[in-house]
């Protein structure tokens, strides 16, 4: 269904399914996401929130809660990481696979320095002694835009701003030179001008080191600066793939369109902004059709029984019956 | 308009650790000054906005305007009545009147209680709605944040970034305040969830005069919902005043360093020159005279000398710049 | 997954430990204290399966009636260094400061000397029995619990769910005891569990020493005791109720060893 690509070199994702088993029955998370990065590209995904981001992420570098049931096929380098165990899993995420939580404070441990979090993936990934990895972690907090890096590196989580935790939590999945990096909202707690020096640092190591990058974001402007294609996600599907350009000059899909509008600056200053309207869908109970039907201007009869097939010209694919009403 | 909330001339400074070598070659503890000096204020129905660089203190800031953190210096006023001397009902009453949103959504949710709970607490404690009703509430709050009534029997841990962050909107919302300091309270959102909530927000406060600090690095919704902004720069204030004028013609170069580096939906790739360059400021040592003079294009070799104060330098709102009135 | 055999296996052992325990007249063969003269220092037979002691008491019955005494002993000598040394350790982890500081310097010295002499002596000030074992265990065995909970009491301390709560205008009472003992207790009763083990091995020795169960009150570190002169022609005597010791301590490990495991996964 989409491009067929090199699949030895990069990241190809398929047919990806989350459930989450509660006692409220089953939560189906993720609902057949397709994705590729190949090394050196920026792939952008965007979405809804709680459209799913975090968990295909989480499920590719295999970190869900017990509760959840993952299917599908997660190919690395041409290695089906799904299959791994634990044990196989733990030398390539970290060394191979560096990740970007959404959440810095729940995924820095609040009783270590900073610097020790940093020298823990060193020590793991890495054969430096402890001088390098010393120098190791100030030239990362300085390329993260953390200044007095000796006396930041004794510091601990709580002694930092909410930004300087997400740079931190940065460094340490940059410590040891990932291939494919998964970052998920990386900038949502930087300024502009950091979050410029943080962007470009990461454009350089992709095209210094081939990294693969796949950027979880809100911003649209973030995405139309740095992303060489985007997916765009709403309720578990990916609904619309393509090169960043394409994509935001001529939207495929109704929810993408609706996305575009909603960007504040848009309309002139205190005016009201124009949300999609409507609820966000249900994933309790997915609906058979198009999951964005109910909220959609240019919706028929036929999205809400059957599901819109995607698809694929050139370099673009989407799910959208109502395309051409666009 | 007079300020419902006020902070005058507030200072903090956080004192940091030492290593056994450091303190042997007597070499004096370092010091982190978060704030210097700040004087901020907020009236009923009026949205103030704070930008500035990451770590520049304006989380600090927020913490002191909710009392979680004593300020070293300067005075905080809510109503006309010093903050810092409340206590008891009193206490109480602010705490209810003065509500934050916390930037790290994740952390400022207990873990092990469910969302419904959570926000009944809040309920209970200050007698919002009868006991009988409490549900009922619970439930319309979690609507007005376009989160389904299910989500009451659920822990933290099963939202989505952004949900967990409507999920501290609405706790903050709970208690009918009269002031909300809310700190990056839509940075996980997509944009379109983000437009609900910030029409919310801008509803509440034309009906009900809500006074709303909004921290955000999001410059865009800045120049969208604010009023008034304060620029920030390495805890000082460096410029404030109506938002749009200060967007149209920035005067402080920090300002325009910003504005000019807000990424652009026309598609390319980054391209073109760092917004701000130079060496990196570090609260831990602020550079002499005007911090931001090391990295400042149009400095001055008496910037590295004398700190601009932040005066109205011949224009219309204060602004901490000696060449302000040049440009 | 892995967690899931062990713990099992301990809750399994526990549990017939607890029906023993409320039920003995179920399992034992024989009134525990009903002389059988004509077999005296029996050897395991079908008859009685574990043998007798030297008054023909049936050593299993004993062994099963005795289960009473020592959960007694488990519980109370791991209940009260739990509340206790909870208690403290939550609010000198709240306050810190000069409390924190005399804490420290007394668990220092508390930890100094051996447990179990320092139990001992306590227990030979007050006397034997087993009200006042309970007094010197939990004289002595606070200072674990309280390090333990003031450790993570200062980490949740510093969560921005305990700064929230204060925003709220809640009362230091109900975010000490609502909010932040909930998220700190989970260590804490992990090691209570295993400490159960530790209690029953205690109580047993101090019953060898004669310091703890008085007779008739039968515990099986007495039940030992009793059997100490015939153990090189009736080693059954004192085996049976050893056996039942190592068998309570393995359930308790085990059973707390899994419920640290089963919670660290769901975090
Ligand atoms: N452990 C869990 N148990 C049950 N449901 C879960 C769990 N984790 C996530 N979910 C649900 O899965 C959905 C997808 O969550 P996810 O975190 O991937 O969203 P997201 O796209 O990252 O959103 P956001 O932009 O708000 O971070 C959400 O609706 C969430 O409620
Ligand atoms: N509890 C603390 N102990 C020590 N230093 C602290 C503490 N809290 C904040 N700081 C320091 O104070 C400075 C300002 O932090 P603050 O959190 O206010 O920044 P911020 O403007 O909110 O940044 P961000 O946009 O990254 O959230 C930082 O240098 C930080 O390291
Ligand atoms: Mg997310
Ligand atoms: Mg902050």
């Amino acid at each position: 269904m989409m491009a067929s690509r090199d699949d030895s070199t990069g990241l190809t994702v398929r047919e990806l399914r989350v459930v989450f088993d509660t006692s409220r029955g089953p939560i189906f998370a993720v609902d057949g996401v397709a994705l590729d990065v190949a090394p050196g590209e920026v792939m952008g995904l965007v979405g809804e929130s709680g459209s799913g981001k975090s968990v295909s992420l989480r499920a590719v570098a295999r970190l869900l809660h017990a509760n959840a049931r993952v299917t599908g096929s997660v190919r690395w380098r041409g290695q089906e990481l799904l299959s791994l165990s634990d044990d196989q899993m733990l030398p390539i995420r970290g060394a191979q696979i560096g990740i970007i939580f959404q959440e810095p404070m729940a995924a820095l441990n609040p009783v270590l320095p900073i610097g020790l979090q940093i020298e823990e993936s060193l020590i793991a990934h890495t054969t430096m002694d402890k001088a390098q990895r010393q120098a190791r972690a100030l030239q990362l907090l300085d390329q993260v835009g953390i200044a007095s890096g000796a006396t930041r590196l004794a510091q601990f989580p709580h002694e930092f701003s909410g930004g300087m935790r997400q740079r931190a939590m940065i460094a340490i999945a940059l410590a040891a030179s990932p291939a494919l990096l998964l970052a998920d909202e990386p900038t949502t707690a930087l300024d502009v001008t950091i979050q410029d020096q943080i962007l470009r640092l990461l454009l350089r190591l992709k095209d210094e080191l081939g990294m693969a990058l796949l950027l979880v974001t809100h911003d649209l402007g973030v995405v139309a600066e740095t992303c060489t294609r985007v997916a765009v996600m709403y309720a578990g599907r990916v609904c619309e793939t393509g090169p960043t350009a394409d994509v935001f000059a001529n939207p495929h899909h109704a929810y993408t369109a609706a996305l575009l509008r909603a960007m504040p600056g848009s309309g002139p200053a205190q005016a009201k902004l124009i949300p999609i309207p409507g609820m966000a869908p249900r994933l309790d109970a997915p609906s058979p059709g198009c999951a964005f039907a109910p909220r959609c201007t240019v919706s028929e009869p036929l999205c809400t029984t059957t599901r819109p097939p995607f698809v694929q010209e050139a370099t673009r694919s989407s799910a959208c019956y109502g395309r051409a009403r666009l | 308009m007079s300020a419902l909330l006020s902070a005058s001339n507030l200072t903090r400074r956080f004192p940091g650790n030492r290593g056994l070598l450091d303190m042997l070659a007597r070499k004096p503890r370092p010091v982190v000054h978060a704030l210097s000096d700040v004087s901020i204020d907020v009236s009923a129905g009026e949205t103030l906005g704070i930008v500035g660089e990451s770590g520049c203190g304006k989380s600090t800031l927020a913490r002191c305007l909710v009392r979680l953190i004593e300020p070293d210096e300067g005075n905080i006023s809510f109503d006309g009545a010093d903050v810092g001397s409340l206590e008891g009902p009193a206490r109480r009453k602010f705490n209810r009147a003065v509500q934050m949103v916390f930037q790290d959504p994740y952390a400022s949710l207990n873990p092990r209680m469910t969302v419904g709970s959570t926000l009944a607490e809040a309920l209970r404690v200050h007698e919002i709605v009868p006991a009988a009703e409490i549900n009922a509430r619970v439930a319309s709050l979690l609507d007005l944040v376009q989160l389904p009534a299910t989500a009451a029997t659920r822990y933290p841990h099963e939202f989505s970034g952004g949900q967990r962050q409507r999920i501290g909107i609405a706790r903050a919302l709970a208690v009918e305040p009269r002031v909300i300091i809310a700190d990056e309270p839509v940075s996980a959102l997509d944009v379109s969830v983000q437009a609900q909530i910030v029409n919310l927000f801008m509803e509440l406060q034309e009906r009900l005069g809500l006074a709303l600090v909004f921290i955000t690095h999001d410059l865009r919704l800045v120049r969208h919902m604010t009023h008034r902004v304060a620029v920030m720069y390495l805890g000082r204030v460096v410029e404030i005043g109506p938002v749009e004028d200060i967007f149209t013609a920035p005067r402080h170069p920090y300002t325009r360093a910003l504005i000019s580096a807000v990424p652009q939906l026309t598609p390319g790739l980054l391209r073109g020159e760092p917004a701000v360059r130079g060496e990196l400021p570090s609260p831990l040592s602020p550079p002499s005279g005007c911090a931001f003079h090391p990295r400042c294009p149009i400095a001055l070799p008496q910037c590295a000398a004398e700190r601009p104060a932040l005066d109205a330098r011949g224009g219309t709102w204060p602004v901490a710049c000696l060449r302000a009135d040049e440009a | 997954m892995r967690a899931k055999i062990p713990l099992a296996i301990g809750m399994a052992l526990l549990l017939l430990m607890l029906v023993c325990a409320a039920v003995p007249s179920w399992f034992a063969p024989y009134d525990p204290l009903e002389f059988d003269f004509a077999a005296l220092l029996a050897a395991p037979s079908p008859e009685h399966l574990f043998g007798t002691d030297q008054f023909g008491r049936d050593m299993l019955s004993r062994t099963i009636y005795s289960a009473r005494i020592d959960l007694q002993i488990a519980v109370f000598a791991m209940g009260g260094p739990l509340l206790i040394g909870s208690l403290i350790g939550l609010l000198v982890g709240w306050y810190g400061g000069w409390a924190d500081a005399v804490f420290g310097r007394l668990a220092d010295v508390v930890v100094t000397f051996p447990f179990l002499v320092l139990v001992i002596a306590i227990v030979a000030i007050l006397g034997p029995g087993l009200i006042n074992m309970y007094i010197a265990v939990a004289c002595v065995g606070w200072v674990v619990y309280a390090r333990l909970m003031r450790g993570e009491v200062r980490v949740q301390k510093a969560a921005d769910y305990v700064a929230a709560g204060r925003v709220l205008g809640y009362s230091t009472g109900r975010i000490l005891f609502r909010h932040v003992l909930p998220n700190a207790v989970r260590p804490v009763l992990v090691y209570a569990v295993t400490d159960m083990a530790l209690a029953i091995l205690l109580g047993s020795s101090l019953g060898y020493l004669g310091l703890g169960a008085q007779p008739p009150e039968a515990e099986w570190g007495a039940l030992i005791a009793d059997g100490r002169n015939f153990f090189t022609t009736a080693p059954w005597v004192s085996l049976t109720p050893g056996v039942a010791i190592v068998l309570a301590g393995l359930g308790f490990s085990l059973a707390g060893d899994g419920l640290a495991a089963l919670l660290d996964v769901k975090r």
